[in-house]
């Protein structure tokens, strides 16, 4: 009987000691398989250049205008999300802090509306583009990727807000500070690291998204001039060349997916690295 | 004095932009809700809902709209991605809080933040070079059977990937939140450490891991582009997993361009998106829910 439970337990062990390498095995797989692939055609012409004549059909030419294009949005995006995110997060912890069951409401319909699937929001910004006779526009790009990226940037920072100890607000409270200066002066400043991290979450969160900008910001080969011209995206950019039958364009999809993976890792690093850095401002 | 009226102005300035932007956010789902609602009225006033929703005809130029394969689709691609993610996770988070160093945990989180980080058509790039020539050379032979390798098996496990970090890191958060004095007591009582587990600690989490993986479907259940990469897109009702399929986001996603000139698509394909938002919202409420009660249960 003994004998028994111990093999039971050594082998559910070995199981779960796989299962714990299978995940990093495949995660180094992946990376491994994308950088493998797409290097090869990764050139200083492909990250400098736009299309030029014949680029479908494999010709000159590079993903410049869909590498400026993400950036345009992703930043318009975070842009605007920050705009609102900001004082929705602070209000919740300078100005709602007694209100505790309107506050577990609040933080229960964003974890919620986090699941809402990018597709959904593409397909309900399609409609209301249609509603008001636009077409597919930098500006409708921005405005779908901020809807959602909203959410995520707002519950980011609620929970680093969350942790800032209540004893800073009724100190602040003491001295005399309206709500505004202990939201911005104080609130803002104890929490810098992990806005940090939210804001290029979100930013990741929006260079990375394929679906929402599928119908929103539609697709052109140049770099558009104002925010009602269409923009390229990097994850069309990609989508687009890999269904394609010539195999030199079916490269470069390859290639631009090193592109987005490169970014997407830097952003994430320069998450980590910016954080650490201002940590010097916390009070403790 | 004019200083602090100037102070108060300025709060009251900064009290009326974050309520402003609190009433936004809390806005646009509603948005969403109505305005999709308000697209698919033509469609559903014109045949009964049931009907749509079973219906496995799919001619949009005829004017049919049966949206059985598409659900059916997204159901075999999301469960079966389920099976294969859901144990790994479970094993791979009780390793890693039960048994494992501290510094593998410690790895652990910035392997699941860029897993999670990766976007969803970089993993179907990855599911188009390696999963799909796998089933194509070695698993569909190997079973005796032909396939493109686009199918709905590639699909779930591309999902099954994408969706190992989200689960992850919700299982983790249920294990390292339990009391240590639980596992203490059942120790203490002589029960070994994997008892501890199987009957304290597992059953202790039920509700938090039953949630992890409610969250877990729902996401998987609205992913688009890394599915319709590989999946194959075909509107049939498949009968196997090797066959290839055409899940719901798959169908908005494929044919959004083409439909205005065709009538009652674009009202079709909004109810399409519909039936998504709904279905994912009452899971991820419903799991949200479960997660909320096991935590005040404590």
């Amino acid at each position: 009987m003994k004998r028994r439970k111990q093999i039971e337990e050594s082998v559910c062990k070995v199981l779960m000691a796989g299962a714990t390498y299978l995940i990093i095995l495949t995660l180094l797989f992946l990376i491994f398989v994308i950088l493998k692939r797409g290097l090869r055609s990764v050139s200083w012409e492909m990250i400098t250049q736009v299309p030029k004549g014949g680029y479908y059909f494999g010709e000159e030419g590079g993903i410049l205008n869909a590498i400026v294009g993400s950036f345009y949005i992703a930043a318009g995006a975070t842009f605007l999300a920050f705009l609102i995110g900001l004082p929705v997060a602070l209000f919740m912890n300078v100005f709602l802090t007694r209100h505790e069951r309107l506050l577990e409401r609040i933080r229960f319909f964003m974890d919620v509306l986090w699941g809402v699937p990018s597709i959904v929001y593409g397909a309900f910004g399609f409609a209301v583009m249609v509603y008001l006779g636009l077409r597919a526009s930098l500006l409708a790009g921005i405005i779908t990727v901020t809807l959602l990226i909203v959410p995520i940037m707002i519950r980011a920072m609620d929970e680093v807000l969350r942790m800032i100890p209540q004893g800073l607000l009724e100190a602040s409270y003491a001295l005399g500070s309206t709500r505004t200066e202990i939201s911005f002066k104080v609130f803002c400043r104890q929490a810098l690291p992990g806005m940090i991290t939210a804001v290029l979450l979100a930013f990741g969160r929006g260079i990375g998204d394929t679906a929402s900008v599928l119908f929103t910001a539609g697709y052109t080969d140049y770099i558009p001039e104002t925010l009602l011209q269409p923009v390229a995206t990097l994850p069309l950019a990609i989508f687009f060349q890999l269904s394609s039958p010539i195999p030199e364009v079916q490269e470069r999809a390859y290639a631009a997916a090193v592109v987005l993976t490169v970014i997407i890792l830097v952003v994430s690093l320069l998450a980590r690295l910016l954080s650490a850095r201002f940590k010097e401002h916390v009070l403790k | 004095m004019r200083h602090r009226h100037k102070r108060k102005l300025i709060d009251r300035l900064s009290h009326g932009w974050m309520l402003f932007s609190l009433m936004i956010v809390l806005l646009i789902p509603l948005a969403i809700g109505l305005g999709l609602v308000m697209k698919s009225l033509p469609i559903l006033q014109q045949g009964d809902f049931g009907k749509l929703l079973i219906g496995t005809d799919w001619h949009p130029l005829k004017g049919r709209f049966g949206f059985l394969p598409f659900i059916v689709s997204s159901l075999y691609v999301t469960l079966l991605s389920f099976l294969i993610a859901g144990p790994i996770c479970l094993m791979a988070a009780i390793y890693l809080t039960q048994y494992a160093r501290r510094w593998l945990l410690k790895i652990m989180h910035p392997v699941i933040d860029v897993l999670a980080g990766i976007p969803s058509v970089v993993y179907g790039v990855w599911g188009v070079l390696v999963i799909v020539p796998f089933i194509a050379r070695q698993l569909a032979p190997f079973c005796g059977r032909e396939s493109s390798g686009y199918s709905l098996l590639a699909g779930a496990i591309v999902l099954a990937v994408m969706s190992i970090p989200f689960i992850l890191n919700l299982l983790i958060e249920v294990f390292t939140a339990m009391p240590i004095e639980l596992k203490e007591a059942s120790l203490a009582l002589g029960a070994t450490y994997w008892e501890t587990i199987k009957r304290v600690l597992l059953r202790e989490g039920f509700s938090g891991i039953v949630a992890a993986f409610g969250l877990g479907i729902s996401k998987a259940l609205g992913e688009t582009i890394a599915v319709l990469m590989v999946v194959g897109n075909v509107v049939c009702i498949p009968d196997g997993v090797l066959q290839a399929g055409y899940p719901l986001p798959a169908l908005i996603a494929n044919n959004y361009g083409e439909m205005m000139s065709i009538p009652l698509y674009d009202s079709a394909l909004m109810l399409a998106a519909l039936i998504l938002f709904v279905i994912i919202l009452l899971f991820n409420g419903l799991a949200r829910l479960t997660m909320k009660r096991g935590r005040v249960q404590r």
